[in-house]
């Protein structure tokens, strides 16, 4: 009854993920941060989402690349925020524990974050609590979000959740398998469907997976 | 200065859940219908299962009217005024939101319509809260069956029926009003964790059942069955599963050859003649103005616009608003309270990522009057519905049951355990109209092209918090049957806000002293100009509002056919 047919789910898996292009250990070049501000961002999402015992975190994820990418289209209302906040927090970790935030111990950063989540951390416009919290919403999208956007690489953040992957198509002997832990995990974005890149092709001409367009963004 | 179109029979403003709908009769009977919609048509491009896309940056579709006209709100009228949304509840597109909505299709329950004259049969008039404004239906369930089961084939819903012709099924809800026929698919799919929940509502003496679904649950008119994704929650389908009025009514009204689709018409006001009879709609496209002259307006934009462009067309006939010298519009507004949601933590892993909205279970014991409310102190109640729908963004931020942090190694090992073995339930609870709840245009705050946005001024009164707070035990109880190890209750409401379940401002009754619409949802003061969508219903339910606006839809437009000569006759 579907339109998605074997051949179509084949092809789609023979496109090699955009984001798996930096698994080398190679970072993403920053786009609209400054690369001071990239440093101090990747240090705070590192404590956000640790990389532990627990596995890869939003380092692996690339969630502080997702962040930066979406500054320059999806999220640039939030640019004077991350300006500002990320200002803010270099000043009051150098202020209260004596070192720019990068350079303190995993403890002190924890604690320098805990005072901007309860809005105890100064010299924030407005309360700093407003900025920790959009900072880790931005880290979860940059982390379990389509790695379409330039986060969640090589789906590190889907596989720590056990999230089963993006499908076009779940039948009841697969919600079966799943529910027997036996159904095989999908590695694949959503714009990895043909379905989508085919329509994409009608109304905007040649097909631009891999380059991120203005759809959500 | 407007171009002035040819004239045309019926124009419809807005070609959503109900305008969509309200095409089909009419053009069936040879009525040459113009649908201005404010938004495109939308393509598969525009249902990727994206979480990120649809439910985080709220599916920004290419035409933003609805989001630049997004109403401010306040509790009440010595309250500020709330920070405004940036994403509205609504969305334009040919099909509006019906293409992405959770697709819920519920009949109202008998007594939805009777709620003054039955509480006071049963309980006596004070147990009327008081400062309601409520009023029976000017008709009951009987009166709608026939359109609830059109839309129900004509749309396509699956369900599983309690009641057919008085013989109770215990397969479906036991409560709800008789029905003539079966659903015309069987209901969605379970699953172990939906099955778990029915048991143990079972264990518990209540009546457990499949909830009704504008969702193919099998091939249906040559559309597929559903894929269960899980990417339906604000979310369109891209096998045409979701029966949108997209792929269903409108295109069969296209094809008829008496429906003319306009996308990218911005609708602005409805203008009328010195006799105070409608002529026509004012409309733009790409900054261009057009007036389209029409025999019969149908208003089918959401409550919210509904009454904006009702209060906005003002004239000499007209000074406070079109159809509204009897201050009627805006006035007993209210929205369900679906917040006071209860959230449960289970020590097994839910299978929940595929799946969607409407596939659940229903407990409908603690709704409507299904029960003896001698001894509480509220009327109504609430329909309990536990569903199967995760993403991971969502999944990740859903509490942590006070068991860890919000981040770090700690809040790391507890999503790692825990992001599959949540849910929350759906608890819609019923919500009366009060006198000092109400839309009105804002005094400050404007659209791009310089008109006022919605107000509104709404909160849940006593009787609303009461349902709510009984609500929360019933669904506790359930989950803690079922074996759920933690439970979080939402804040009991207080605003109302902004919602997708947004009622009244142009009420329908047959007093035009109380109601702005007749019986039939046209106006009691303009004869030719009729009302669709929610905006019309003076009483809530505990259940999803759509289907009741889709029914009461067609059948406003079936009564416009057969009475064509009649309200569509010209005037000049």
């Amino acid at each position: 009854m579907t339109f998605i047919s074997r051949r179509d789910l084949l092809k789609a898996a023979a496109i090699v993920p955009f984001a798996r292009g930096f698994q080398s250990g190679a970072r993403p070049p920053v786009e609209n941060l400054t690369s001071t501000e990239m440093q101090l961002l990747d240090a705070i999402v590192a404590r956000l989402i640790p990389t532990d015992a627990n596995g890869p975190g939003a380092t692996e994820a690339l969630a502080a690349h997702y962040i930066d990418h979406a500054l320059g289209n999806a999220l640039a209302s939030s640019r004077p925020a991350y300006t500002a906040g990320l200002a803010a927090l270099d000043r009051y970790a150098r202020s209260s524990r004596g070192a720019p935030f990068p350079q303190l111990s995993a403890t002190d950063q924890d604690s320098v974050l805990i005072d901007v989540e309860t809005g105890a951390a100064t010299g924030f416009t407005g309360s700093s609590a407003a900025f920790f919290a959009m900072v880790l919403s931005h880290t979860h999208q940059g982390t379990f979000g389509d790695p379409y956007y330039g986060g969640n690489a090589n789906f590190v953040g889907w596989d720590l959740i056990a999230y089963p992957g993006v499908r076009t198509m779940v039948t009841a002997t697969d919600q079966k398998s799943l529910e027997s832990k036996a159904l095989k995990t999908n590695h694949k974005s959503a714009y990895e469907y043909d379905f989508i890149k085919d329509s994409e092709r009608g109304r905007r001409g040649p097909a631009s997976l891999g380059k991120r367009d203005d759809h959500g963004d | 200065m407007a171009t002035k179109l040819k004239d045309t029979d019926v124009v419809i403003v807005g070609l959503g859940a109900a305008g969509g709908v309200a095409a089909l009769p009419l053009a069936q009977a040879g009525i040459d219908v113009v649908g201005l919609e404010a938004g495109t048509w939308l393509t598969r491009r525009d249902f990727a299962p994206d979480e990120l896309r649809n439910n985080v940056r709220g599916w920004p579709q290419g035409i933003q009217k609805a989001n630049q006209e997004i109403p401010t709100s306040r509790a009440n009228a010595s309250s500020p005024t709330a920070p405004r949304g940036t994403i509205h509840p609504m969305q334009n597109a040919v099909g509006g939101t019906s293409l992405h909505y959770w697709a819920q299709s519920w009949r109202l329950n008998p007594w939805d319509f009777k709620v003054v004259s039955e509480t006071k049969r049963r309980y006596g008039a004070s147990r009327i809260p008081k400062g309601s404004t409520v009023e029976d239906w000017p008709f009951g369930l009987d009166e709608l069956e026939p359109y609830y089961d059109k839309i129900e084939y004509e749309v396509g819903v699956s369900g599983q029926a309690g009641n057919i012709n008085g013989k109770i099924d215990p397969r479906g809800n036991p409560f709800e009003g008789a029905r003539k026929r079966p659903y015309p698919m069987p209901p969605l799919r379970g699953n172990e964790f939906l099955e778990k929940m029915a048991s143990a509502a079972r264990t518990i003496g209540w009546a457990p059942f499949p909830g009704p679904a504008a969702v193919n649950s099998r091939a249906y008119q040559n559309r597929s069955g559903c894929m269960y994704h899980g990417f339906c929650n604000r979310g369109g389908c891209h096998v045409d599963a979701k029966n949108s009025t997209a792929v269903t009514t409108i295109p069969r009204a296209q094809a008829t050859g008496h429906l003319k689709v306009v996308p990218r018409a911005h609708v602005t006001t409805i203008e009328v003649d010195g006799n105070g009879r409608m002529t026509g709609v004012n409309y733009v496209t790409d900054g261009v103005e057009y007036f389209q002259p029409a025999k019969v307006v149908l208003l089918a934009s959401f409550t919210y616009e509904n009454n904006r462009l009702l209060l906005l067309s003002k004239s000499k006939a007209f000074p406070n608003g079109l159809s509204n010298n009897h201050k009627q519009v805006g006035r007993h507004y209210f929205s369900h309270h679906q917040g006071a949601g209860v959230t449960a933590l289970f020590p097994f892993n839910l299978n929940s990522w595929y799946g969607l909205p409407a596939q659940g279970v229903a407990v409908d014991n603690w709704a409507d009057d299904n029960f003896d409310h001698s001894g509480v102190d509220f009327i109504g109640g609430g329909n309990l519905w536990v569903y199967s729908d995760r993403r991971p963004i969502g999944a990740v931020g859903a509490s942590t049951f006070g068991r860890a942090p919000n981040w770090g190694s700690a809040w790391k090992a507890f999503i790692k355990e825990n992001a599959d073995r949540s849910n929350s339930a759906y608890l819609q609870k019923t919500t009366l109209p009060y006198e000092d709840n109400f839309l009105d245009l804002d005094p400050g705050v404007k659209d791009p092209l310089g008109y006022p946005v919605c107000r509104v001024t709404g909160e849940y009164k006593d009787n609303e918090r009461r349902i709510a707070a009984f609500i929360q035990d019933k669904m506790e109880q359930w989950y803690r049957e079922a074996g759920a190890v933690a439970i979080q209750r939402a804040p009991v409401g207080g605003a109302m806000g902004v919602s997708t379940h947004a009622y009244g401002g142009t009420r329908m009754g047959d007093n035009p002293e109380t109601n702005v619409v007749d019986r039939w949802g046209f106006s009691h003061e303009v004869p030719n100009l009729g009302v669709l969508g929610a905006s019309v219903m003076g009483t809530s339910g505990a259940r999803n509002p759509t289907l009741t606006a889709q029914a009461l839809a067609w059948r406003t437009a079936d009564h416009l056919a057969k009475n064509w000569n009649a309200i569509g006759r010209k005037t000049s």
